[in-house]
């Protein structure tokens, strides 16, 4: 039998004032397995709480129902007061008759009517409530960071620094992302390197960070505070250990021409190599599609040089498993490649700007590159076909992005920056050149950056056009583009030596892969999605996945480092307890009636759904029935309302409670 | 109850809402003091995805006249898609409605976000007087009736029905 107790609030006379609390606790008190039933001024105070709690204990009370404000409110109040009187915090409900109620009705008699009927149907709802138990899951405390641009290495070191674990998993052979090729910086022109370099440094030597290289995520299985990740580390033919990495057989190899990537494939490289000295790790790889070892099985004179003998040319890849509490995605960008028109790729190219075609048309990192004094020309600028030093420059922004008929509709951002940078840099390397800009606007929001953007034109002497190119081709060793001044309204051609596209920033290549092995949820440009756009940024909506940097939309150095930043301090807060506490508002399958039709897994959009085997005790397979993961479950309830055998039940929401109000109309 | 309204039909109009959008909306209206009729009960759920049709059929058997279910914008869903499981799901089930003769009018489906407490109020007015003009929905209640019954079959339909089983 229950014994149900009724609190009745006045609030002030927020309530009181259109509903007549005392009737409505009267007819409570009439209410079959009622028990209790008074009303107070103020319930939520602290005399309140109290009376609350006395009340349970001097009546005996199984049950609570508190008929005040919206739960939104004070749901939490009551339930903790409920609690510390010996109640299980979910047998306490709270009926609104402030907000749905005495606020919004003037009618004294409607009012107070209806506040009886709320009041009734929660008692009913109360009857059905069960136990629920709070549910806790064991949180292991060793993060994993995916990508080792500048948001993977500022979030691993954040974590590290806290005193826990790290796993940092790098796709190329070194970490540094797109901040290492960059050459100065925006807004202050500090050179990234300077910059980069140490952070990569402290990240090698962290004792609490473990780093893999030229390694990718094979798969993910588990869920928050209890991942498993196999990461399959790529043959290096080098052994890590006993590489000093003195670089001996750099020197020696005999392929010396293949276009090095890290330099936007205008330096070469050779078949072992390192993408840039300062590489962390210092350990080279070979690349084994060049290599005359792999190709025809002679050479092989990196390993006669190298002193510790590391060379492996056996060596396979290996796979490793790493368990983990909480996952941070880093894989940051890549950019549009203007062909005509990339393979496989929805988005059309801009055949007419020449890319590809042209070998002095080039994009806004290899324009990095040329600036960049440990870049390929020593940082000097020298264009491409025949190493002269451009005297006329024309940039062209917003190339793929802002274009709807081109497929990207979105702002890369960057670009508005980067190439008022390019100018200035332009500038102070070639101080007789002059240098053009195609705009469409500038958007150079920012703390310091609409100063740095005007230096650009009024210090640097850059020349804005703004208005779009229509069209730019080859005349002997000049490019001529055209394009229309939309502000005086005039046609403008200019014969460049050089042209640079600030080309669309993309996810990479992959990133929707990746993202399903992890179960995250990405638009419709595979960037990959934040849990909430303004509210919760960082975090993805599977629980214990976090987002920083560049993955999740074009940013710059500073917002990337401040999502890094953010993203660890979530995954700190999460390790700050040795288990997970949530609210057992989850949804649980009865095994008896499960006929394993996993039409709950379908519906289920955080793939708290798992498979589960039934077997007899000689081990026979009996059936596969569904299982919900209380560490998973959000607790939507969409999965009940699909099962057509009923039997998956979300707890605090079950039939039983949800007629049980219906039936007390 | 105003005197000369004494006499005129009061409809029971149940709302089936979201925690996280609709019932955080009609917080709203009445933290702004909105007024709407008092004819609506509200029961929670988390999420539009958790209503079960069948709960439809239950509030009308127990003396609803009208029904509301309300939750996050599309694209605003607290649990990434619920609601929209939750439209299509209600989408078939109207058809369904249909096909058993119920008015489709007394059911309405709507998007009332956190900060839409004007248009819940818009909403639950609209579905009240819309039911109120109705009249009150006896279908239901008789198949209620009828379910828990132990006598005679009176009605010639059921004898009907009743032989052929
Ligand atoms: C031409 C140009 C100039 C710029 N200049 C400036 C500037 O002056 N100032 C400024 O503030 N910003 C500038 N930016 C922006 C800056 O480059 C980005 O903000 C920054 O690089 C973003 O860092 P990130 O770590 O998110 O991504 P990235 O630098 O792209 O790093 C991502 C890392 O993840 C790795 N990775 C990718 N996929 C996987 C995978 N599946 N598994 C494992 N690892 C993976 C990649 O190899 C890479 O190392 C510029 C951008 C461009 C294009
Ligand atoms: S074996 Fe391959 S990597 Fe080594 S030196 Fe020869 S070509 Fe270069
Ligand atoms: S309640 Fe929602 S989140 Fe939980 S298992 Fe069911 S569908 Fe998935």
């Amino acid at each position: 039998m229950s014994r149900i107790g009724v609190f009745i609030c006045h609030c002030g006379e927020n309530i009181s004032r259109t509903v007549d609390v005392e009737r409505v606790a009267s007819q409570a008190s009439l209410m079959a397995g009622v028990a209790f039933s008074t009303d107070y001024k103020y319930m939520c105070s602290d005399p309140g709480q109290t009376l609350v709690k006395k009340a349970i204990a001097e009546h005996n009370l199984t049950h609570v129902v508190v008929a005040a404000c919206s739960p939104r409110m004070h749901e939490r109040t009551f339930r903790k007061a409920a609690e510390q009187a010996g109640l299980n915090p979910y047998l306490c409900e709270m009926a609104n008759i402030r907000e749905h109620c005495s606020w919004v009705h003037e009618n004294r008699e409607e009012a107070t009517q209806k506040a009886i009927e709320i009041v009734g149907m929660l008692i009913e709802r109360v009857k059905k409530n069960r136990i629920l138990p709070t549910i806790t899951v064991p949180v292991t405390k060793r993060a994993l960071v995916i990508g080792g641009g500048i948001a993977g290495i500022q979030a691993a070191l954040d974590v590290a620094d806290c005193g826990h674990q790290v796993v940092l998993v790098e796709r190329e052979p070194s970490i540094g992302g797109h901040m290492a090729q960059l050459s100065e910086t925006f807004p202050t022109l500090d050179c990234s390197q300077c910059i980069m370099t140490p952070k990569m440094v402290d990240l090698a030597n962290h004792p609490n960070i473990t780093l893999h290289t030229y390694s990718e995520i094979e798969q993910v299985d588990g869920y928050i505070g209890n991942f498993q990740v196999t990461i399959r580390k790529k043959a290096r033919s080098v052994d890590e250990h006993k590489c000093t990495g003195c670089g001996i057989c750099i020197t020696k190899c005999p392929q010396k021409k293949i276009p090095n990537i890290f330099d936007c494939n205008i330096g070469m490289r050779t078949a072992i190599y390192v993408p840039f000295p300062q590489a962390v790790p210092n350990v080279p790889v070979i690349d084994r599609e060049n290599c005359t070892m792999f190709k025809s099985g002679k050479c092989g004179v990196c390993q006669k040089v190298c002193g510790p003998g590391a060379i492996d040319f056996t060596q396979e890849d290996i796979l490793i498993t790493e368990p983990v509490g909480a996952i941070i995605v880093a894989t940051g960008f890549e950019l549009y490649t203007i062909t005509e028109k990339a393979k496989g790729s929805p988005i059309k190219g801009y055949g007419e700007f020449g890319h590809g075609k042209i070998p002095d048309v080039i994009d806004g990192m290899t324009f990095e590159r040329l600036a960049s004094a440990s870049g390929p020309t020593g940082g000097k600028i020298l264009r491409p076909s025949d190493g002269k030093e451009p005297k006329q420059v024309v940039f062209i922004q917003c190339v793929g992005s802002r274009s709807r008929e081109k497929g990207i509709s979105y702002c890369s951002k960057v670009c508005c920056m980067y190439t008022a940078k390019h100018t200035m840099l332009y500038h102070h390397k070639v101080h007789d050149g002059q240098a053009y800009v195609f705009f469409m606007d500038a958007r150079v929001p920012g703390k310091s950056y609409d100063e740095f953007w005007r230096r650009s034109i009024e210090e640097e002497e850059a020349v804005y056009i703004r208005g779009m190119v229509s069209r730019l081709y080859q005349k002997g060793d000049k490019i001529v583009v055209m394009g229309s001044d939309i502000a005086v309204g005039v046609q403008v051609e200019i014969e460049a030596d050089l042209v640079v596209l600030a080309t669309a920033v993309q996810p990479q290549k992959g990133a929707d892969l990746l993202a399903q092995k992890l179960g995250i949820s990405y638009d419709k440009y595979n960037f990959y999605s934040e849990a909430h756009a303004k509210l919760r940024p960082v975090e993805c909506a599977t629980a214990g996945i976090y987002l920083a940097g560049a993955c999740q939309g074009p940013k710059d150095i500073p917002d990337t480092v401040s999502q890094a930043s953010a993203a660890a301090a979530k995954v700190m807060a999460l390790f700050s307890k040795d288990r997970l506490e949530r609210e057992p508002i989850v949804a649980r399958v009865k095994e008896a009636t499960c006929v394993g039709c996993f039409a709950c897994k379908k519906v289920c959009a955080y793939g708290a759904v798992e498979e589960k085997e039934i077997r007899d005790r000689q081990g026979n397979l009996l059936k596969v029935i569904a299982y919900v993961n209380p560490g998973v479950c959000a607790g939507c309830g969409t999965c009940q309302a699909t099962c057509p055998s009923k039997s998956v039940e979300l707890d605090g929401y079950t039939d039983e409670q949800i007629v049980a109000m219906i039936e007390a109309l | 109850m105003n005197p000369e309204n004494k006499n005129r039909f009061e409809p029971k109009i149940i709302a089936f809402v979201c925690t996280w959008c609709t019932y955080a909306g009609a917080d709203l209206a009445g933290t702004s003091r909105m007024q709407y009729p008092a004819n609506v009960r509200v029961i929670k759920f988390p999420c539009t995805g958790r209503i079960d049709p069948v709960f439809i059929i239950k509030a009308f058997q127990q003396g609803a006249d009208g029904i509301l279910i309300s939750g996050c914008h599309p694209g605003d869903c607290h649990y990434i898609a619920g609601n929209y499981h939750a439209r299509r799901r209600f989408a078939a089930f109207r058809k369904l409605l249909e096909f058993i003769g119920v008015d489709l009018n007394r059911i309405q489906f709507s998007w009332v976000s956190a900060a839409e407490g004007g248009k819940w109020v818009d909403v639950v007015t609209d579905l009240t007087e819309r039911v109120r003009n109705m009249g009150p929905m006896v279908e239901f209640k008789e198949l209620a009736l009828e379910e828990q019954w132990s006598g005679g079959l009176d009605s010639p339909d059921l004898q009907q029905v009743y032989e052929a089983i």
